[in-house]
């Protein structure tokens, strides 16, 4: 990655989140602090209960965080979950329609934009599907097109492709590096799938459990396109692994 | 907050050559996976569907009529006191040909949805408010299943002694007999509003009314629908209650024909009678029915000719994802073969059934 520009496009400074209270009370995450550089395609990996989807959830706006302070620097955040919670009473049209009559878009435009945005992902003309006639990959992708929809300059994924056929996830790599390379879009991609972090991410952000805390963070040098069985990327994820193993290690004692 | 106008003029450029033709691979690849995807749903013709929805209706109707008849058959009682159902039936039919049938039975069903849109109204306000509120769901939530509880006949002395023998009356307990259910039905609806849907809203940027008008009323509906049907049940039977005691001199109705034969020692009468409050409350369901069947076939928790109960006996061995490369499961047997994983509305559906069934 050359191109990578300077500025940051999100600041997390010295975050802590708790849930409950009293002897119930559970630390999610620890005094995070990280810079997401704009432009800059950052996953975060680590096992579960390393609180990646609640640090997720606080970058969205969806929570506040118990101490630190969260700042996007103006920028706007947009959410994609892991099942594809695209809303079942509506089209695959109607979805991505929602965050832009949200903000008071004129129909024609609308009409226009859900297009634009479905022949982004490949769906042109399936704009009348409801999602249980579409699969789980053609899901996402509405799902994806949706978060668009927001204008998001950052793109918040949870675990996006987690649900989907080996083969159907390869290929929505392909399409959300595409994506992602057109728009400029910062995206922030929570994984717990080793490879999937090293095939996508400019940055790995390796994140210990319970509470999270960054562990460490992995610069990935291998040009673009990647191939998700190439031979390097099959390298650095085994020293990924490696140190993730060491993090999940250390709950067993 | 806005930015240039559209995301995807916002190019970077940085395509290569290799990047295009790697793409195009993708393109096929994907257009291939989508295809075999896309469910091979086929509608049978509508003869048959309505066919298929008729016979076995028709054929309880007829086991009924003739148990009724073997009872006649057997003397059990005077055919005076029990006639048959050839007789009861013709006398309906020739009924049918009157106008004071009409008449009543006009005034019958104005009431009932005066009683009907009132209730309505009335529970969907307190539904919502209650939901809203936890202290007001602490203090009255059970107060609202009591009252539904309640016999709707038992509010009839009070309400002939506040109101006398009128109009307001019967109202008045139509309304209290088919409030409540409307308004449970409001509140369990908002209840299993699933939690993701609602962070999908906010995420998208809804808040307070719009988050209301995009994602809980609509994840709500099933649940209100299964109300607003209990809820007419409960006015229906109130309403008959209420006509049977509250009889308003001048004011015919079909509850006051039915008291009127009773009296009369008229029980071709009286079955007459019982069979028209049948029919309409037939109808009514069939309507409700209709209007449930379409948004659960719209929301993909019902394909054609399956259900839940039958797709979980059918032995259809799939895997519940519905992702990816299937191309058999899915045509076999002309149904939709996927079930969304994210049945945001059938959680809400299937958890409110058993409350409000």
């Amino acid at each position: 990655m050359t191109a990578v520009r300077s500025d940051t496009a999100v600041r997390i400074d010295g975050i802590s989140r708790f849930f409950g209270a009293g002897a119930a009370r559970v630390q999610a995450l620890d005094n995070v602090s990280l810079d997401v550089r704009s432009g800059e395609f950052l996953c975060l990996l680590g096992a579960s209960g390393c609180g990646k989807s609640t640090l997720l959830g606080l970058i969205a706006g969806l929570d506040a965080p118990s101490a630190g302070t969260v700042d996007t620097t103006g920028r706007r955040a947009g959410m994609m979950f892991q099942d594809s919670a695209l809303l079942p009473w509506l089209t695959a049209g109607g979805n991505i329609e929602v965050p832009l009559r949200l903000r008071g878009i004129r129909r024609g435009e609308r009409r226009e934009r859900v297009e634009r945005l479905l022949a982004m992902v490949r769906l042109a003309g399936l704009a009348d599907k409801r999602p249980h006639e579409l699969s789980g990959g053609m899901r996402q992708r509405v799902s994806l097109a949706r978060a668009f929809a927001q204008e998001a300059d950052i793109l918040c994924m949870d675990e996006p492709f987690g649900a989907l056929d080996a083969m159907t996830r390869d290929l929505l790599h392909d399409e959300l590096e595409r994506i992602w390379r057109e728009t400029g879009v910062t995206v922030i991609f929570v994984t717990h799938d080793v490879r999937e972090a090293v095939r996508l991410g400019d940055r790995i952000v390796l994140l210990s459990s319970r509470p999270g805390r960054v562990a460490e963070i992995f610069d990935v040098d291998i040009e673009r396109p990647r191939r998700i069985d190439s031979a390097r990327v099959a390298e650095l994820a085994t020293t990924v692994t490696t140190r993730l193993r060491e993090e999940v290690g250390r709950h067993g004692h | 907050m806005a930015t240039e106008s559209g995301t995807s003029t916002r190019l970077r450029g940085r395509s290569t050559g290799l990047d295009a033709e790697t793409g195009l691979a993708v393109d096929a690849a994907l257009a291939g996976l989508d295809a075999l995807d896309i469910p091979t749903a086929q509608r049978r013709p509508l003869a048959a569907r309505a066919w298929a929805a008729t016979w076995p209706k028709i054929g309880a109707l007829a086991l009924f009529l003739l148990l009724w008849q073997i009872v006649v058959w057997s003397g059990w009682k005077p055919t005076y006191l029990l006639p048959g159902p050839g007789k009861a039936l013709s006398e309906f039919g020739s009924r049918l040909g009157t106008g004071h049938f009409w008449d009543a039975l006009a005034r019958t069903l104005v009431r009932a949805l005066e009683g009907y849109a009132l209730a309505v109204v009335i529970g969907v306000v307190v539904g919502v408010v209650v939901s809203r509120s936890t202290i007001l769901r602490t203090a009255v939530g059970s107060f609202i299943t009591a009252l539904q509880t309640m016999p709707s006949i038992v509010w009839f002395p009070l309400a002939i002694l506040l109101f006398k023998l009128s109009e307001s009356a019967i109202l008045f307990v139509v309304v209290l007999g088919a409030a409540p259910s409307v308004a449970n039905g409001v509140i369990y609806g908002v209840d299993y509003v699933p939690p993701l849907l609602v962070r999908v809203g906010r995420s998208m940027g809804a808040r307070g009314f719009s988050l209301y008008r995009y994602v809980v009323a609509p994840a709500a509906l099933p649940s209100v629908l299964a109300g607003l049907k209990q809820g007419w049940a409960f006015c229906w039977r109130s309403l008959m209650a209420g006509e049977l005691l509250v009889i308003v001199p001048g004011h015919s109705s079909v509850g006051a024909d039915l008291q009127n034969s009773r009296e009369l020692i008229d029980t071709v009468g009286v079955m007459a009678s019982m069979i028209t409050i049948f029919v309409v409350g037939v109808l009514v369901d069939a309507a409700f029915n209709t209007a449930d069947q379409r948004m659960r076939v719209r929301r993909g928790l019902i394909a054609e000719g399956t259900s839940a109960v039958r797709a979980a006996r059918g032995g259809r061995g799939r895997g519940v994802t519905g992702s990816g490369v299937d191309p058999v499961g899915g045509s076999g047997d002309g149904t939709v073969p996927h079930q969304p994983a994210d049945t945001g509305a059938g959680g809400a559906d299937g958890g409110h059934a058993g409350g409000a069934g």
